[in-house]
């Protein structure tokens, strides 16, 4: 670990930038301005009470708020540069390289083969010994390969739940995306899975990019390296988790940190 | 799974407190080597040397602090935290005794000797060792190791009485001598106290390992 603190103007290439983005659900402002960058290879943490407007704002990035009807969005979000509510975007391509894990673990009702190998099939891959070779890939990258792989043909739903979510993470990984979004991922888990899951996480660091929503404040202090304060829609602060949590430069990130509000 | 990625940190921060105490190790040994050889560029060096480990107690507290924010440590985990930095802040003491004792070096250098030294180099040798021990203890969590270093403690301390009866006399005889005797004394006292910080890291190390408390000898009175 190196001992000094991360900055978002240090070393590093930023995946996405996010620049004056506004995002209005109907005459309801749930984001406003928000500025943000995202580093590669990096675990960025967005932290704040309920209704601050962290998982909208992960949304933004691989576009899941276009699902919900009178969504209105302003301003930038740069992927390498790229914009992705640019017209000429392709969205399933966009998902395919910004996953997403959810809240609840939502395994497919299949065997933990056909979930891990779903995606593929969808993009056309059917050669029996290629999806083989990425099942095992995927699902040893989710450190689930050691506990399954004399069950692969099981329902997923047999799974405990800690399992069913590496299952989740080991389906996103066998489509090789580049970034992984995790909305609330150990919400549903007890401690000692969410250890396990963090852990991936930092494994998982090494080669993916990951942006995290929590409420859980004590898990984005563990396992980020950076930390975006939230509050009414506004990024009130974003800056290196040592420093977040050590010598945060807002009064409100203070507060909230050291649980005098939210 | 085999190690949380939290005992990484852990190991690391170790590693730097190692790091740290050999530094302040051969800072000592150096400091006395002047005070032996009347050498007044080594003493100068000595001074520089402490910089360092001023730095090294700086970040490594910085570390510490960051791991209790960003953990929430709990038992072990927070005892060898809190550990660390008293540790931290024990080794940073003890380079500011090396920089007493090089400050004792200058002036003696150029000055005659009024007595052979033997006493400060085997009180130095002394306090040295018990800082490698107590040092060795609190990393491999060895708190029989610890306990023994501190018993070593009467032997510094006994020596200094000898080094300030015999430098008494000295002075006493010969008040030509005083200015240099009051060096030496002041050289012997800080070893003794450098010897007394070994005995903090290794009731720390205690402290760490079995959650006993033993200094102020709190635990006979319980």
């Amino acid at each position: 670990m190196s001992s000094a603190p991360l900055s978002p103007d240090g070393p590093g290439r930023n995946r996405f930038e996010i620049s004056k983005l506004d995002l209005f659900y109907g005459d309801f402002q749930a984001l406003k301005s928000v500025e943000m960058s995202v580093r590669d290879r990096m675990i960025t943490a967005l932290i704040g009470p309920s209704g601050c407007g962290k998982s909208t704002l992960l949304r933004c990035l691989n576009r899941m708020n276009d699902l919900i009807h009178g969504t209105r969005i302003q301003g930038k979000v740069l992927l390498d540069g790229q914009d992705i509510y640019h017209a000429s975007t392709d969205v399933t391509n966009l998902r395919k390289r910004v996953g997403m894990v959810f809240q609840r673990p939502n395994p497919f009702p299949l065997s933990l083969y056909n979930n891990v190998v779903y995606g593929l099939r969808v993009a056309g891959v059917h050669s029996r010994k290629e999806l083989d070779e990425i099942v095992e890939r995927s699902l040893r990258a989710a450190w689930l390969w050691d506990v399954v792989s004399d069950r692969l043909d099981h329902s997923a739903l047999e799974l405990p739940l800690d399992q069913q979510q590496r299952l989740c993470v080991a389906r996103l990984l066998a489509v090789q995306p580049e970034v992984i979004l995790m909305d609330e991922p150990c919400s549903a888990l007890d401690p000692i899975a969410t250890m396990k899951i963090e852990e991936l996480m930092l494994e998982l660091k090494k080669e993916y990019t990951i942006i995290i929503v929590t409420h859980n404040m004590q898990q984005a202090a563990r396992v980020s390296d950076f930390t975006g304060y939230m509050l009414l829609g506004e990024m009130i602060e974003f800056g290196g988790t040592k420093d977040i949590f050590t010598r945060p430069s807002n009064k409100l990130t203070d507060d909230y940190i050291t649980g005098k509000y939210g | 799974m085999d190690q949380r990625h939290f005992d990484l940190q852990l190991s690391h921060l170790k590693e730097r407190l190692l790091l740290m105490a050999a530094r302040a190790e051969a800072l000592i040994n150096t400091a006395i080597e002047a005070v032996r050889t009347k050498d007044a560029a080594m003493a100068e060096h000595i001074f520089a040397l402490d910089r360092e480990i001023d730095r090294m107690e700086i970040d490594i507290e910085n570390e510490a602090i960051a791991l209790m924010a960003l953990h929430q440590p709990m038992g072990g985990d927070l005892r060898f935290l809190v550990g660390a930095i008293k540790i931290n802040n024990d080794l940073e003491r003890i380079g500011d005794h090396g920089v007493n004792i090089a400050q004792s070096a200058l002036k003696l250098a150029g000055e005659p000797d009024i007595t052979p030294l033997v006493d400060i180099p085997q009180m130095s040798e002394l306090a040295l060792a018990m800082l490698r021990d107590s040092l060795e203890s609190f990393i491999a969590g060895d708190y029989e190791k610890a306990r023994e270093v501190c018993r070593r403690d009467d032997q510094v301390d006994s020596l200094k009485r000898h080094v300030l009866v015999k430098l008494s006399m000295i002075m006493g005889e010969k008040p030509e001598t005083i200015g240099r005797g009051i060096e030496l004394i002041l050289v012997s006292r800080n070893l003794e106290r450098i010897a007394d910080l070994a005995t903090n890291i290794s009731e720390e190390t205690i402290y760490i390992v079995q959650a006993k408390v033993i200094k102020h000898r709190f635990e006979d009175s319980q």
